[in-house]
């Protein structure tokens, strides 16, 4: 197998951002154990629609972990806007590269990345039905 | 500290294999030369060849030098099949990729493929193989020792039960894995075609040698000249031969001492893991395995995270098979054992070797619980 850069080494050595978010404002839950990765991502969001906070927590490689730290490093202090533009090639980029078998974990951690965003809307279009159903 | 657990992927070699073989890179005539030059180089090669038949109870005759196991597995079934019309062809579900990939290649070449399943230990269904047996079965393929989980396979019983009732069907194992490692013979097993490598058994990489009983056809699977009697045409690796003979003399002769400390080493290394590590799963617990391996399953991490950590603290393993390294697929061998996928997915081959020490086990079992850990508490499927 390519070996994995510096960068990579880096972010599986000493993940940032890792575990959950106490009530968070938005979670995306990918991958399975059959295909080797599975991705948890938490957000958390202010009421200017900024990412404060973001977590992750990922069974699987080297690469998985290391795509996991990047994308939320990547993701804090972005608009939610911001953040969904973030793709698997800028992940990829900002990591110094993949090897061609482990590209997958890239596109695996902008899945988690959109479902999070996705799951944040969700809520937030509830929270705001609600409040107009109430008022 | 550095501490190689990777023996069955290779193993170092050793200074008398060194020696042998220093010596042997200078006696640069051709083996199959009629001068002086040349038969220097071939008194070396068939020195080590009645090494090599020795160790496997043979005649020297009954050895083919080749590149290695895979060549000599590819040899024996390929050039097997090339003597005969028989379209049906047997092998187990846990073979090395080395047999594994031969079988579905000639499936797709039209032949029918029968892959006999294996118990929770990975050990072959003999009353399957004894139905799928057929007058148009041409070989039955299985290995001697499992790679990734060190499953001895009962391959004497295997070659009675196909011999008894179809006594023409050629059976072949790879040994690869059990040479140097557990007592045999091929008179004892009583196959047809055994496949050994050098490599495994602190000899040289690049070298292998393929037995084929007296009696049995093997027909050449690329052109050339007479080397080998005719079945394997290339000029000798001499050096190479040189280190396989010494390093085959050396692995049989001191394979009692050197299980008896391995066997401890292992029971040393299980009960460490179960008392420092919970939720982890020993694969196969057959009642026959080899002393130098042990696979592990550290329920809900993944290997190549393992093997990274630990390739920090200087610690060598891997997963299943290096050969599966890089690749996606989880272990078809444990998959064929019915471990359940994230079992699977987290499994480490610990193999041991004749120059692991109880300081190395001692170290490893200081430096593996907590990188488990450390990846547990990434793990989504750990719950607090």
């Amino acid at each position: 197998m390519e070996q994995y850069s510096s960068k990579v080494m880096e972010h599986f050595t000493n993940p940032k951002n890792v575990g959950e978010i106490k009530n968070p404002d938005g979670v995306g839950h990918v991958g399975n154990p059959v295909c080797g990765d599975i991705m948890e991502l938490y957000i958390k969001v202010d009421n200017k629609d900024v990412i404060t906070d973001a977590k992750f927590k990922t069974f699987g490689c080297g690469a998985a972990i290391a795509t996991s730290s990047m994308v939320t490093e990547m993701v804090i202090g972005k608009t939610v806007d911001e953040a969904e533009k973030v793709s698997n090639m800028a992940v990829t980029e900002a990591l110094g590269g993949l090897p061609k078998v482990k590209m997958h974990c890239s596109v695996l951690a902008e899945e988690a990345l959109k479902k999070a965003i996705d799951d944040y809307r969700c809520r937030t279009k509830d929270e705001k039905d609600n409040k107009d159903n109430k008022s | 500290m550095k501490v190689y657990l990777d023996n069955n992927a290779t193993t170092p070699v050793s200074d008398e294999v060194k020696k042998e073989m220093i010596f042997a890179i200078d006696i640069y005539g051709n083996p199959s030369s009629l001068h002086q030059f040349g038969v220097e180089a071939r008194n070396i090669v068939e020195k080590a060849r009645r090494r090599v038949a020795e160790t496997l109870g043979c005649d020297g005759q009954e050895i083919i030098f080749t590149s290695g196991g895979t060549e000599s597995d590819n040899l024996a079934v390929r050039g097997y099949l090339k003597t005969t019309s028989k379209k049906h062809i047997i092998t187990s579900a846990t073979e090395h990729h080395a047999v594994y990939n031969i079988f579905n290649e000639l499936e797709k070449e039209g032949y029918r493929v029968t892959r006999i399943g294996v118990d929770k230990n990975g050990t072959v269904d003999i009353n399957q193989l004894k139905e799928e047996l057929t007058e148009d079965t041409a070989i039955v393929s299985i290995m001697l020792a499992n790679n990734e989980t060190g499953t001895v396979q009962p391959v004497g019983e295997i070659v009675s039960a196909v011999k008894s009732m179809f006594p023409h069907i050629i059976v072949h194992t790879d040994a690869v894995q059990a040479l140097g490692k557990l007592k045999f013979s091929v008179k004892e097993l009583g196959v047809d075609l055994l496949s050994v490598s050098a490599h495994k058994i602190n000899g040289p990489k690049g070298i292998g040698a393929l037995y084929i009983k007296k009696g049995v056809r093997i027909k050449h699977l690329v052109s050339g000249g007479h080397h080998e009697k005719n079945v394997r045409p290339g000029t000798e690796n001499v050096a190479g031969i040189a280190g396989f003979g010494c390093a085959a003399e050396i692995a049989v002769s001191k394979i009692d001492e050197v299980n008896d400390i391995l066997e401890k080493l292992k029971l040393k290394l299980i009960k460490g893991v179960k008392e420092k590590i919970k939720n982890i799963k020993i694969n196969s617990d057959a009642e026959k395995t080899l002393s130098n391996t042990v696979n592990i399953s550290f329920n809900n991490v993944e290997g190549e995270s393992i093997i990274m950590m630990l390739d920090m603290d200087g610690i060598a393993v891997s997963t299943g098979s290096a050969c599966t390294s890089g690749s996606l697929e989880p272990s078809h061998v444990l998959k064929a054992m019915g471990v359940d996928p994230v079992a699977a997915q987290g499994s480490i081959r610990f193999s041991m070797g004749k120059y692991t020490t109880e300081e190395e086990i001692d170290y490893l079992l200081e430096k593996l619980p907590p990188v488990i850990e450390r990846l547990r508490k990434m793990s989504p499927l750990e719950r607090q």
